[in-house]
């Protein structure tokens, strides 16, 4: 059974209850510790620091070169937080709520509580780094609206958010290096977690440059390392993202939960041909004062400047008034899917539909848009070579985040203990829809200020007897990586691995993307178990062992291929709609996702056996947010 | 189109590389530059020869990760781009496309086109950051900031770390970068209480690190892929100045 560890008490005292009731450990006992953090993006350099200045020994791993490289940097529009600076209803609760309701009631009330009243300090610890949020005159910050909300509590620095809160926390995770208290190790990937009487008690680190695989112990490991969405191949992750490491640790005994929740965002420039490598997001942010709209008529062949205003179909003002062009991601994405299968997509390919910003501009003048989004709109130049200050921007929704992720209690624990799962890596707080601006919030709060506190009461609380790195356990699976690598160099086919990668993406896309059905995903699961046999036979790996980015990419796809069949058995288990998850056969009249919260109010928690995983259900109950069918109208 | 390609190749730090020859038959003027070494790639790959090392991430000219020397210019030669963002159309067919890694004493050549520069991150280290544990930190709007310098804080602070600054530099000089980070403190109130002995210590660091020096001749402006100012230079000078007498 799960045991989700959820403190007693009111929704309101629960994180406090926790905090008093948790064990600590005292300053001089903390170096006589020694903890592994596996990622250095908002989350795991956050956390990373945060345990560096407390006083614990800390090892840091990432595949990058530098921590300051990893994928939170691209992140572009903002960070939510409850600080209700302008005045416009906004508390903790209604963070809560928004969060709850924008997860469409699959997310847990007292994790989701507790990031909405941990999201404030956050921003305090991000201004007194030297983050450059964007300001007023009179000297205050500012923010934005952002989807799901009616309230403006987004902070952002440019379209650069992500960038400065990363190097923010960077900055603390390299004073704590220049300290010595945290020792790094870049161009280094986990392959493996090591477990000791069940619980994680250190990793196997490939080193990328010399191919060296070298045991490291610890008396705890965090996995910090993002999330799973490049299992499509084409999405807005960075290339090198990958699932390895909670794959690892998922065959190692840790569970996987709601796989199939992952989020396609509606605002991505579109795919322009087949040897595209990846795709690049257009901010949310920019929802504020872009008008979505597509041609009223069905197969239409002028451009967008000569389509007169009664001729244009602002779909989303149309369907959802309330919200208008702040819906959330899931719901404007199956909004424009709509319209592209009525045949009503613009550009090139037809799947794409336009992101306006004539009527701003004349509101507010190019100058202010500039300041705005002026990165954004070069950015998008850049891509495709059209001006957006003169023609719509096209846009098209693309994989962008997964909200699956590692299952963890509310300490942000997984099922082996002693490891720890933080920012999207786990499944946690976002339900089976991420809202804008909400993964940013999640990452820091897990690293800054829950981890802290999770290390201390687990290691507090436990009896770990010292572990060498000679011992039999991790020499163990020392000896199974390197046969794993050895096996794929082995290979001597004659595809390359993203000509692999990309088959599996496009089954992934069809079947397991925007729309999902019965007999697709059944499809789509033996497709990829032909596919599996494929890549083991079939894929070309030439070199040797050292810095080869080949067998990088082949490490990494051999996971995505097996995770993809575990996504789409999720999505096949998961008989109804909700968030980002859409099961054709189960749709409201107006064709909106139709929950089914009798049999489905559950997270599904995957375990590993070997043959078919086995599915254990952590029930969701809502005692503070009353359970609807979610209306943005 | 139809491209020469004359790519750097070097299998480790301590190897002698050298240019070889390679032909792209059939790239898209629609990809990007990696793109369009992704697809050189799979041809290798196919043939069982080795891929072209190069690094990269985001793709989208954030993550400071891509680098390379095209045609004798640091990411290339459109201003205000990294090599992820450029694309093909900006050459034509049949052009002669020269590829190097980036080249100093301080970054080191590991493999190909890759590069070690995490000198970068042993000058972060030495000071560039501001001493604020988390926990520590009071009341966010408790301290005033204008508009105007909170938008120069940015412009400095939008440093991606890729290095092409000591790259384009005859003397290998990692100013730009250091004076970057400088000053988007030196702007900020939360960076003063630590501004001389953050600057002294990134800049002894960069010397240590065997970077060259700073002869204000603008290669570094110029390449940079965020357009960072020269007058950052400028502000770390006056820093230093201030640092050296007034503390």
């Amino acid at each position: 059974m799960l045991d989700s560890k959820i403190p007693s008490g009111p929704i309101e005292q629960k994180w406090n209850n926790r905090k008093f009731e948790g064990k600590l450990v005292n300053p001089a006992n903390r170096r006589k510790h020694t903890v592994i953090v596996v990622g250095t993006g908002l989350a795991g350099a956050s956390a990373a620091a945060t345990l560096g200045e407390q006083g614990y020994r800390v090892k840091v791993f990432t595949f990058h070169e530098s921590p300051r490289r990893a994928h939170s940097i691209a992140a572009q529009g903002g960070i939510n937080a409850a600080k209700n600076y302008q005045n416009d209803g906004d508390s903790v609760y209604r963070l809560f709520y928004d969060t709850i309701k924008g997860g469409d009631f699959r997310a847990r009330e007292a994790n989701v509580y507790r990031l909405a009243e941990v999201s404030v300090n956050i921003i305090d610890q991000c201004v007194a780094q030297g983050v450059p949020f964007a300001r007023e005159y009179g000297g205050t910050l500012t923010n934005r609206s952002f989807g799901g909300t009616q309230v403006s509590r987004t902070f952002y620095a440019k379209g650069q958010t992500g960038q400065q809160l990363l190097l923010g926390a960077y900055s603390s995770l390299m004073r704590q290096a220049g300290q010595k208290a945290i020792e790094i190790f870049p161009r280094q990937e986990m392959v493996d977690v090591i477990v000791v009487d069940g619980k994680a008690r250190g990793i196997i680190a490939r080193n990328l440059v010399t191919g060296e695989l070298t045991a490291h112990t610890a008396d705890a490991v965090i996995l910090a390392t993002g999330g799973y969405g490049n299992v499509f191949f084409l999405s807005t992750n960075a290339k090198q993202s990958n699932a390895s490491a909670c794959w690892r640790a998922y065959k190692r005994g840790a569970y996987f939960a709601n796989p199939c929740f992952t989020q396609i965002h509606p605002t991505c420039v579109p795919v322009s041909g087949d040897y595209q490598s990846k795709l690049t997001l257009m901010s949310e942010s920019l929802r504020n004062d872009g008008r979505v709209w597509v041609p009223l008529k069905a197969g239409e062949k002028r451009g967008p400047n000569e389509i007169p205003e009664s001729e244009r179909d602002y779909f989303l003002e149309r369907m959802y008034p309330a919200f208008g062009n702040l819906v959330p991601r899931d719901i404007a994405s199956r909004a424009a899917k709509r319209m592209c299968d009525e045949n009503r997509g613009v550009g090139p390919t037809g799947l794409s539909v336009y992101m306006d910003f004539r009527d701003a501009i004349q509101r507010l003048g190019s100058a202010t848009i500039a300041e705005k989004y002026g990165n954004l709109f070069a950015m998008y130049e850049k891509i495709t070579d059209e001006n957006p200050y003169q023609v719509p921007m096209r846009i098209f929704p693309a994989v962008h985040y997964t909200m699956g992720g590692l299952w963890v209690d509310y300490n942000l624990m997984s099922s082996i203990p002693g490891l720890f799962v933080a920012g999207e890596a786990n499944f946690s707080d976002h339900g089976a829809n991420r809202l804008g601006a909400s993964a940013l919030m999640q990452g820091l709060a897990d690293g800054y200020f829950v981890i802290p506190y999770s290390i201390a009461n687990y290691i507090g609380g436990t009896s770990l007897a010292p572990v060498k790195n000679n011992h039999e356990a991790a020499l163990g699976s020392l000896a199974e990586s390197k046969a794993r690598i050895d096996a794929l160099m082995k290979a001597k086919g004659g595809q390359s691995v993203d000509q692999l990668h990309r088959k599996l993406g496009k089954v992934m896309w069809e079947f397991c993307g925007m729309a999902r059905n019965e007999a697709g995903l059944k499809g789509a699961i033996s497709s990829i178990q032909k596919l599996k046999d494929e890549f083991a036979n079939d894929v070309r790996i030439p070199g040797d062992e050292h810095l080869n980015s080949e067998l990088e990419k082949a490490n990494r796809v051999s996971d995505f291929l097996e995770l993809g069949e575990l996504m789409c058995l999720d999505a096949l288990e998961r008989k109804e709609s909700c968030g980002g998850h859409f099961r054709e056969e189960m749709q409201t009249p107006e064709g909106e996702a139709l929950r089914d919260d009798k049999n489905f109010s559950h997270v599904a928690a995957w375990e590993f056996t070997g043959k078919t995983p086995k599915l254990h259900k952590e029930p969701l109950t809502f005692e503070n947010v009353h359970l609807a069918q979610r209306s943005y109208k | 189109m139809k491209l020469h390609l004359k790519i750097w190749r070097q299998k480790g730090p301590k190897e002698t590389g050298a240019f070889k020859d390679y032909t792209v038959d059939n790239a898209s003027e629609h990809m990007s530059f990696l793109e369009m070494l992704d697809f050189l790639n799979t041809s290798l790959v196919q043939k069982g020869e080795e891929a072209v090392q190069f690094d990269h991430d985001c793709r989208e000219g954030i993550c400071g990760s891509c680098s390379l020397m095209i045609n004798g210019n640091p990411h290339g030669p459109e201003t205000g781009t990294a090599t992820c963002q450029l694309h093909m159309r900006k050459f034509n067919d049949g052009d002669t496309i020269v590829i190097e890694p980036f080249r100093a004493k301080a970054f080191p050549i590991l493999r190909d086109l890759c590069v070690d520069r995490t000198a970068f991150d042993r000058i972060m280290a030495a000071g560039g950051f501001c001493s604020i544990n988390t926990g520590n930190a009071p009341e966010a709007n408790s301290i005033l900031i204008g508009k105007e310098t909170a938008e120069k804080a940015m412009d400095s602070a939008a440093c991606i770390g890729c290095g092409a600054c000591v790259a384009a530099c005859k003397n290998a000089s990692a100013m730009l970068f250091v004076s970057a980070k400088v000053s988007q403190m030196a702007l900020l109130p939360q960076g003063d209480p630590e501004r001389g002995k953050r600057v002294r210590g990134m800049v002894a660091q960069m010397d240590q690190e065997m970077f060259g020096s700073c002869s204000n001749t603008g290669a570094c402006e110029a390449a940079c892929p965020k357009e960072i100012k020269l007058e950052n230079i400028a502000r770390l000078n006056r820093e230093m100045l201030r640092a050296t007498f007034v503390e």
